[in-house]
């Protein structure tokens, strides 16, 4: 085992397949010489040539759509938007093209490929550098979405991903590359040193995609949630005073409803947390589906903590986003009414 | 109401007796822009005033006032000082995230740019926005815009709009040599010449986008050459020397004013920093960098040339320097000064109707 910082574990999923599979490329914006913005491609190009690791132009819609066309001949492309702010250009491809080759060619053609993208806030972007996407590729049939929450998943997650045969969007909420984030700017910042999730393997190891992972058990409620807000709500679960279950769904489609299910169907309180916008966001599906597995277990009705129904805004960034406060008053109303 | 065009321009192709679309014709090559004294000393002034603003900006980042992302124009500043003393009132402008010193060329007071880099409630765009989202309608600058090359459509809405209302007046749009590789920009190249928009495209080409030399990214580095297969007319100029681009954007200006469609300016310049302030720019060696600023530095430039002209002396200079420099520090204090928006804002402007 080492230790790793998300970023690190990121590169090293790259580097173990880029070795372990000859058909691995990777390419995006500043990926190769430069070594990505956030460092996560660093040494690759180095490493394992130019054919297979390069830089891009930017044109987020070309970078996609080359990596299907590479899919379909057999090659399977690693790509980075740099932002996940930045790939709206890409959406049509992504929607119209890799999401829906395999149904339309019945399942004679398909485009293995993963597109790595850099999400959420916490950072002072402002609303291009803050976005978290999720929800509108949740919507899409045909792709797979991934949001990793610490090291040792992003790394066991991403070669899952690299392997798949479907397209997967795969997001890393960039407030955590560094350390684990508990909601609080105040705070000083952490670091994975000493995060048991900041233990990774060097080699090849998988995390499944689908799967869910119970991060704190407890018998009071359960809050399903992914990305930043698994380490807000763990913060706020301590401080709750309740004995609170939280959930770390790591994929977000295919939904792990039996996890969830079986926990809300024990506890009978839930609360859903995610960082994007609220209004259709995915934490919207998720509540349905607990209503229809769990309706009669349940002894309060779902709340849902998110961003507020705005752009992410540059100067209220902590107004904004949805603090170990927002699931405190959550975990209060579920508990007591 | 709006003024009739004061052009005979034609809405349609140029068409010969046979049919054939017309040889595009290329505007005039250039004499060197002769400035007077008082336009030279307006070059110094404008460009020492962005420098000492983004020097500025940059120690304020440094303190911790402005979060997030902040892109400094450092090196470049004579592209827009050179293109802005060439537009009239209602004129548009956009631009990319690097957009502090074309508010300051758009004369918009440097208090309220810093109060928006650093998130207050008497920024221009009332804290919301941010570095690189502002915008003052009033002062025909329409962002501000954190979207690699997306602003470059807009800017042929805009251009558009001004040859609609019968306005000889020009939509001028900046982006990068990064964004030059976008497909929307070549969208935009098609639909302003086949419909002859008012458009100049100027390509601020500073060698780098982000961390990807231009050759690392791009099949033609050559980027005013970028138009020519939808026959649009595009010249490199020095984008280093304000008189050089100065020159260039006079003529470019008057072939859109004339109604002959867009025109495309590629300006080879140079930024000092990173890309933003959170780069370390390890893509290229100190000695480049260094090389740039000793031997082709725009303010230096103007300072050599009013030396040279004995239009200002050393301590002339110094005074303006002095001046600057307080208005600078104000602008910086009464960001410091103002507060932060009130919560109930968050939820302002999103829609039209509260």
């Amino acid at each position: 085992m080492a230790k790793m910082n998300m970023i690190q574990a990121i590169n090293s999923a790259h580097d173990v397949m880029l070795e372990k599979d000859s058909s691995v490329v990777v390419f995006g914006e500043d990926v190769g010489y430069f070594g990505g913005v956030f460092n996560a491609t660093e040494g690759l190009q180095e490493k394992h040539g130019i054919q297979r690791v390069f830089d891009t132009p930017i044109a987020e819609g070309g970078i996609i759509a080359l990596a299907i066309g590479m899919g379909v001949n057999d090659l399977r492309p690693v790509t980075e938007i740099q932002f996940s702010d930045y790939i709206y250009p890409a959406f049509d491809q992504i929607v119209s093209e890799a999401s829906r080759l395999r149904y339309r060619s019945g399942g004679e053609y398909w485009a293995p490929i993963t597109i790595r993208t850099p999400c959420g806030g916490g950072i002072r972007g402002g609303q291009t550098h803050s976005q978290s996407p999720e929800g509108i590729f949740t919507h899409v049939s045909g792709i797979k979405t991934i949001m990793a929450s610490n090291p040792y998943d992003a790394k066991g997650l991403l070669i899952s991903a690299i392997e798949d045969d479907d397209p997967v969007v795969f997001f890393e909420p960039k407030r955590l590359y560094n350390g684990p984030f508990y909601g609080d700017p105040k705070q000083p910042a952490q670091s994975w040193e000493n995060h048991v999730k900041g233990e990774v393997p060097e080699g090849y190891y998988t995390i499944p995609i689908g799967k869910a992972e119970t991060v704190r058990s407890g018998s009071d409620l359960t809050i399903v949630t992914y990305g930043t807000m698994v380490h807000v709500s763990l913060a706020a679960a301590e401080m709750s005073g309740y004995d609170v279950e939280v959930i770390d769904l790591r994929t977000l489609t295919p939904l792990d409803i039996d996890h969830i299910a079986s926990s809300v169907c024990r506890t009978g309180r839930c609360i859903v947390v995610h960082e994007a916008t609220k209004t259709g966001g995915f934490g919207a599906e998720i509540l349905s589906q607990i209503q229809e597995e769990c309706f009669w277990k349940l002894e309060a009705p779902i709340e849902r903590v998110a961003g507020w129904d705005i752009p992410y805004p540059h100067a209220f960034e902590w107004e904004y986003f949805p603090g170990q406060g927002r699931v405190l008053d959550a975990i209060k109303i579920v508990m007591e009414g | 109401m709006a003024k009739k065009p004061t052009t005979k321009k034609n809405t349609f192709k140029k068409t010969t007796k046979s049919g054939k679309v017309a040889a595009r014709r290329k505007p005039v090559k250039p004499k060197v822009f002769k400035a007077t004294p008082d336009e030279l000393k307006d070059f110094y002034r404008e460009m020492l005033m962005m420098r000492r603003f983004e020097e500025k900006a940059g120690q304020m980042y440094g303190m911790g006032l402005i979060g997030g992302f902040c892109h400094l124009y450092i090196g470049q500043e004579a592209v827009v000082t050179g293109i802005q003393s060439t537009l009239k009132y209602g004129d548009t402008i956009l631009t990319s995230y690097r957009d502090h010193a074309h508010m300051l060329a758009c004369k918009i007071d440097p208090k309220v740019i810093m109060a928006e880099l650093t998130g207050r409630e008497t920024g221009i765009s009332k804290g919301k926005g941010g570095s690189m989202h502002m915008f003052s309608v009033e002062h025909g600058f329409y962002g501000g815009h954190g979207i690699v090359a997306a602003q470059v459509p807009i800017g042929a809405g805009l251009g558009f709009a001004h040859k609609y209302r019968g306005t000889d007046n020009v939509s001028v749009v900046y982006f990068g040599d990064g964004a030059a590789n976008q497909g929307q920009i070549y969208e935009t190249f098609n639909m302003a010449e086949l419909w002859s928009l008012p458009v100049i495209f100027v390509i601020e080409n500073n060698q780098y986008a982000m961390g990807t030399a231009v050759r690392r990214a791009s099949s033609e580095i050559e980027l005013h050459k970028r138009g020519e297969s939808f026959r649009i007319p595009g010249e490199a100029v020095d984008g280093m020397d304000v008189l050089a681009v100065r020159e260039a954007a006079a003529r470019a200006v008057d072939w859109c004013r004339a109604g002959n469609g867009p025109m495309l300016l590629e300006m080879n310049t140079y930024r000092y920093r990173g890309h933003s302030m959170s780069d370390p720019a390890k893509y290229r060696s100190k000695e480049e960098v260094q090389k740039m600023r000793a031997e082709h530095d725009p303010i230096d430039q103007v300072k050599q040339r009013l030396l040279d002209g004995n239009i200002m002396s050393e301590e002339e200079m110094k005074a303006i320097d002095k001046e600057i420099k307080t208005i600078v520090a104000a602008a910086a204090q009464f960001a410091q000064d103002s507060a932060e928006p009130a919560p109930h804002e968050l939820y302002t402007d999103v829609l039209v109707a509260e």
